[in-house]
């Protein structure tokens, strides 16, 4: 029990007369990364929101940082760290007035100079946050989930938005946090980069997890070549073989993974 | 950390969120007094019977006015912006009672509206001569209707945060009320006894009529009493008035804010 950060037995949750949570189980253990996805509306945010304490569910039982967050007091909130989805609160602050500011609310918090460095926003520290660029003002709201230095980080989409330099930044920038990390996005890439594990919910159950490398077979290869087609997960000694059979060269010879993207457009029922 | 320091330190951050804020310092803070100004040099004469010209007895219920701006308008638009900017979404996630969120939004309306209040003050006595209160009595008026009209219009500008559905709407939403309620209270119209009776009548319903008559008791001699609607300050009747709005003001924001808070969590 103690080894885990996240555990969740059948959560349920329902609004007036749709299921959003239908017996969802989750297990994240400590010092993992996890990425949670899925397509609107299948849950994430439902599911994400009663985790950080913000929202009731209807049954299940439910575990973080060993406390129910339906009864989780200001303790409890010390431990943890959450980065919301785009917010544009405390426009007039200055980055460096915002985080000391938030700092005070815990214990131990990390110092200015440290967190400014750990998202990479030294040169930013004197600005008023609404001069930030898009991608400047998530990495101070990480900034924000991290002073405080928590056990688990909440990371609700954090790269919406973002060009493909400022992704690159923000995922060295996680992973460079030492903690456990719950993280909801739309992006697969993003999934692959930054998760130990994978877990696709769709109509508010999980339907896959795994390793974002082998999450939905992923690690069995397709080998087809003129004459024909073989799944394995031994591609080379197919090939070897097939080599060998013509005397040289395979005819229209193809090796093929399913990308992350292929397995998970297969696991939420989109038809291709 | 005590909720005491925490209380004290989002006091900090309010106020200079505020002070930096140009909209929030033009409309709630500046727009009194330039009012005051303004319709205080355009007005003359002196009242009959006594030595109460009308810009003097513009100031106190200018006054009022600006308490209704720095704590009605100043808490509607400030409650719905944390609300539409994610604020009180990132403190409901912060290891903080919801209490030193109240702390800084009381300190921050107590200072802004002393700071107006000597504004105003300092204005009226310079350009238009106003006396001080004469007497200790009347220094303890100013001191009982300032601070029953404070939290009466405090009240009801959390109350009314609920209204706008936009931070970019608050402005427009809480300022309108706020206005037609100068016109009818008989603030920029002087003295409010020349004002039609339905008007005196519909005013009378609201807490700034008895707030700036409760301030122009303070300021003004009895002399003046003609001008008023009856010619008597009525101090028991804007008690109970004041007391009752704070009464109200307390029930509707316990409704009104408790909903919204909820449908955006």
């Amino acid at each position: 029990m103690t080894d885990h950060a996240v555990r969740v037995r059948g959560l349920r949750k329902s609004y007036r007369d749709t299921v959003a949570v239908d017996g969802l189980d989750l297990d994240i253990a400590v010092g993992e990364v996890r990425a949670l996805l899925g397509p609107n509306g299948a849950g994430k945010t439902t599911t994400v929101e009663i985790l950080e304490g913000h929202r009731s569910r209807d049954g299940g039982s439910v575990s973080v940082l060993g406390v129910d967050p339906a009864r989780g007091g200001s303790s409890w909130r010390r431990e943890i760290g959450i980065v919301l989805q785009a917010t544009d609160d405390a426009g007039e602050l200055t980055v460096a007035e915002m985080i000391r500011h938030v700092a005070r609310y815990f214990p131990r918090p990390r110092g200015l100079d440290e967190t400014l460095s750990l998202v990479g926003l030294e040169s930013k520290r004197d600005s008023r946050i609404r001069r930030l660029s898009g991608g400047q003002r998530r990495r101070l709201d990480v900034a924000l989930g991290i002073v405080g230095r928590p056990r688990l980080l909440f990371l609700d989409e954090p790269t919406t938005g973002f060009d493909p330099e400022a992704r690159r930044q923000f995922w060295s920038t996680v992973r460079a946090l030492d903690t456990t990390v719950l993280l909801t996005t739309h992006y697969l890439d993003e999934a692959e980069a930054l998760a130990d594990q994978v877990t696709v919910i769709a109509g508010g159950r999980v339907v896959a997890e795994g390793a974002p490398d082998t999450l939905g077979s992923r690690d069995v290869a397709t080998v087809s070549w003129r004459d024909g087609r073989e799944q394995t997960d031994d591609p080379a000694a197919v090939v070897a073989r097939l080599t060998a059979a013509y005397g040289g060269p395979v005819p229209g010879l193809s090796v093929t993974r399913p990308s992350l993207e292929d397995v998970y457009l297969d696991l939420i029922g989109v038809p291709r | 950390m005590t909720t005491l320091s925490l209380g004290a330190a989002r006091a900090g951050v309010e106020l200079r969120s505020f002070w930096r804020e140009r909209d929030a310092v033009v409309f709630t803070f500046a727009l009194p007094a330039v009012l005051l100004t303004l319709l205080g040099s355009l007005f003359s004469g002196v009242y009959e019977g006594s030595t109460v010209t009308s810009a003097q007895y513009l100031v106190p219920s200018m006054i009022a006015a600006g308490v209704a701006s720095t704590t009605f308008v100043n808490l509607g638009i400030g409650i719905a912006t944390d609300r539409d900017n994610g604020t009180l979404k990132r403190l409901r996630g912060l290891p903080m009672p919801p209490l030193a969120y109240l702390m800084g939004k009381v300190l921050l309306v107590l200072a802004v509206t002393f700071a107006e209040v000597l504004l105003l003050l300092a204005i009226g006595m310079v350009l238009f001569d106003l006396p001080l209160p004469a007497s200790a009595a009347r220094w303890l008026t100013l001191g009982w209707v300032f601070a029953l009209g404070v939290v009466a219009c405090s009240l009801m500008g959390v109350a009314a945060s609920a209204l706008p559905r936009s931070a970019r709407s608050a402005a427009a939403v809480l300022n309108l009320p706020y206005v037609v309620l100068g016109f009818i209270s008989g603030i920029y119209y002087t003295p409010i006894g020349a004002l039609p009776d339905w008007v005196i009548q519909l005013g009378s319903v609201f807490p700034l009529k008895w707030m700036a008559q409760g301030f122009r008791s303070a300021f003004l001699p009895d002399t003046v009493l003609p001008q008023e609607v009856v010619p008597s300050w009525e101090h028991g009747r804007t008690a109970l008035v004041l007391a009752a709005w704070c009464i109200g003001g307390l029930v509707l924001c316990l409704m009104t804010f408790g909903r919204r808070s909820r449908q955006t969590s």
